[in-house]
């Protein structure tokens, strides 16, 4: 068993889905390598040899590498998987876009948005927006699989892996990065932060959205959105909570004038406590809510940032 | 050009799944069926571009069995021009739907193919990029906003720190987010004109294409189930507990 990780960073730390999918990697036995492609990613690359659990750490530093693209990153992971018998990625928008395209170069199956590892055949993944759980054997000699963040603890530091550059592979990618509109925040990132604020529909404009923001603050937490709260412009996509948006399972997640739609709860009810505060006392969030507040949003909210 | 979009067949978005008791999967007897949410997006995009003049056709192609021409005609319906079956009653992974995908994509020779990027049921997010891989072309997933011009598509995509936009070489494959578009509903006048619009079936097994399972799904079961909670009179009573009973803040 040989398991290569590859990293998703920004040049300056490792992101904490790929601390999780090593992790996962820890569970399979078998050396643990991590992959960190860039351009100048010397300094993160020394970062990903001092998480541990990794035994050494893959450098593909290219000018081609400088802002990650599916197109040549696939070819630059297939190339490499020929050595390992699973390649793994956090199920992030990155990972999620470039693994599936390693899959399909090596042929193989890919197993999605796995939350546990049973042995290093077999693994459990979410389906039907998180309403079942299929425990799937993957049957390929290659595993290519990626790694729900919030489904296993993030490996801390305290790792000192060998760093080995690999040679550059020419690139026949001919896409382009245009421009980049990435949100800037003091507040924690919303898959790691351990108490998260989320708003919905209830919130009724962007300016109203700042309650949601007040409370957070004082909570020193992330702010994540229902999709009806991201589709009415209240909040920016990258907040949004949900099947198909950020699965965060934190200590504490706040629901605030939020429904409780299948889609949603799928991005949200495994977190350790749910506190709901809604005015319809029929909302299906209630049935996932550790505490309910039956109130109106607008009196509690203040209310809950003074007290808190 | 020619536009090319896959279509799937899944449980109705409003559904709640319900796990058969011996465990072997997921109960569909008598359950809403409809096209996937983000096909809808994906079939919306793709007449859109139609209507601006981009596009010339619009392909809807569908994997499954007989009645998957209901999402094929719900396709044309919404102004596809064609729909193509690849019929088959085998279970499919994303890699073989992909594989079939792009026997179609050599037959019908289209400049963009447009894909949801995951069902509803699955979950598993792969088939465009697979589509993609095995074809060499360049992909764009999450894409919240498509534009054509001068032989490229320059793609915005939602990605997990806000929004990138990349401008791809045609042909490319393109997977689509929520808010790409809100489909329009199909008129009962394009209902009934899209019963009258050609629909061919392909059976999979003329495509030459290996349908080997790659994955076994050794059993289906339900999330453990969360504690009842409790409802709280005022903030007071939830602040209290969260302080001293759950000890989280």
């Amino acid at each position: 068993m040989t398991v290569l990780v590859v990293a998703e960073h920004d040049h300056r730390t490792i992101e904490g889905a790929t601390r999780a999918a090593v992790t996962a990697a820890m569970r399979l036995g078998g050396d643990v390598h991590l992959l960190v492609a860039g351009h100048g990613c010397g300094a993160v690359a020394a970062r990903a040899a001092s998480v541990a659990g990794v035994a050494q750490v893959l450098v593909a530093d290219d000018p081609v590498h400088a802002h990650p693209l599916a197109e040549s990153l696939a070819d630059l992971i297939a190339g490499l998987a020929r050595n390992y018998t699973h390649v793994l990625a956090g199920a992030t928008a990155a990972g999620k876009n470039v693994m599936p395209r390693v899959a399909a170069l090596l042929d193989v199956a890919q197993v999605s948005d796995i939350t546990a590892v049973i042995c290093p055949d077999v693994f459990v993944r979410p389906v039907y927006a998180g309403n079942a759980l299929a425990t799937v054997k993957a049957l390929d000699a290659i595993k290519v699989i990626t790694v729900r963040g919030a489904a296993f603890q993030a490996a801390g530091d305290g790792g000192s892996a060998k760093l080995h550059h690999i040679p550059v592979v020419p690139s026949r990618a001919t896409t382009r990065l245009v421009r980049q509109d990435l949100t800037v925040s003091e507040r924690p990132e919303l898959t790691a932060a351990s108490i998260v604020v989320s708003g919905g529909r209830g919130l009724g404009s962007s300016e109203n959205f700042r309650l949601i923001d007040g409370l957070a603050d004082k909570l020193g937490a992330a702010v994540g959105a229902s999709r009806a709260a991201v589709d009415a412009g209240y909040a920016p996509n990258d907040c949004q909570v949900g099947q198909t948006g950020k699965i965060v399972a934190p200590e504490l997640y706040v629901a605030v004038g939020i429904s409780g739609a299948i889609q949603h709860l799928a991005g949200m009810k495994d977190s350790k406590l749910i506190v709901a505060i809604n005015k319809d006392p029929e909302a299906p969030i209630f049935g996932v809510a550790d505490y309910g507040l039956v109130a109106d949003l607008f009196e509690a909210v203040p209310q809950l940032t003074a007290s808190v | 050009m020619k536009a090319l979009v896959a279509v799937k067949r899944v449980i109705d978005f409003n559904v709640k799944a319900r796990v058969k008791s011996d465990g072997s999967g997921v109960d569909l007897t008598g359950v809403k069926m409809s096209m996937n949410p983000f096909d809808e997006i994906a079939v919306e995009e793709a007449v859109r571009l139609k209507e601006a003049g981009a596009v010339a056709e619009v392909v809807a192609v569908g994997i499954g069995p007989a009645a998957c021409q209901e999402t094929l005609r719900t396709a044309m319906a919404l102004g596809a021009d064609r729909g193509v079956l690849i019929e088959t009653a085998a279970e499919l992974e994303p890699l073989h739907v992909a594989k079939l995908l792009k026997a179609v994509v050599a037959q019908e020779q289209p400049r963009l193919v447009l894909l949801g990027k995951q069902a509803i049921d699955g979950d598993a997010g792969q088939t465009g990029q697979m589509l993609a891989a095995l074809l060499r072309w360049p992909q764009a997933t999450f894409a919240s906003k498509v534009v054509l011009s001068g032989g490229e598509a320059e793609v915005t995509r939602e990605v997990d720190g806000g929004l990138e936009t990349l401008a791809l070489a045609l042909p490319a494959v393109v997977t689509v987010d929520l808010r790409l578009n809100t489909p329009r509903y199909a008129t009962l006048p394009n209902i009934m004109k899209a019963k009258k619009k050609p629909l061919q079936t392909i059976a999979a097994a003329s495509l030459g294409v290996d349908l080997a399972p790659r994955t076994q799904v050794l059993k289906v079961t339900e999330p453990p189930p969360r504690a009842a909670g409790i409802k709280v009179p005022d903030v007071a009573t939830l602040v209290a507990k969260l302080k001293n009973e759950a000890k989280v803040i």
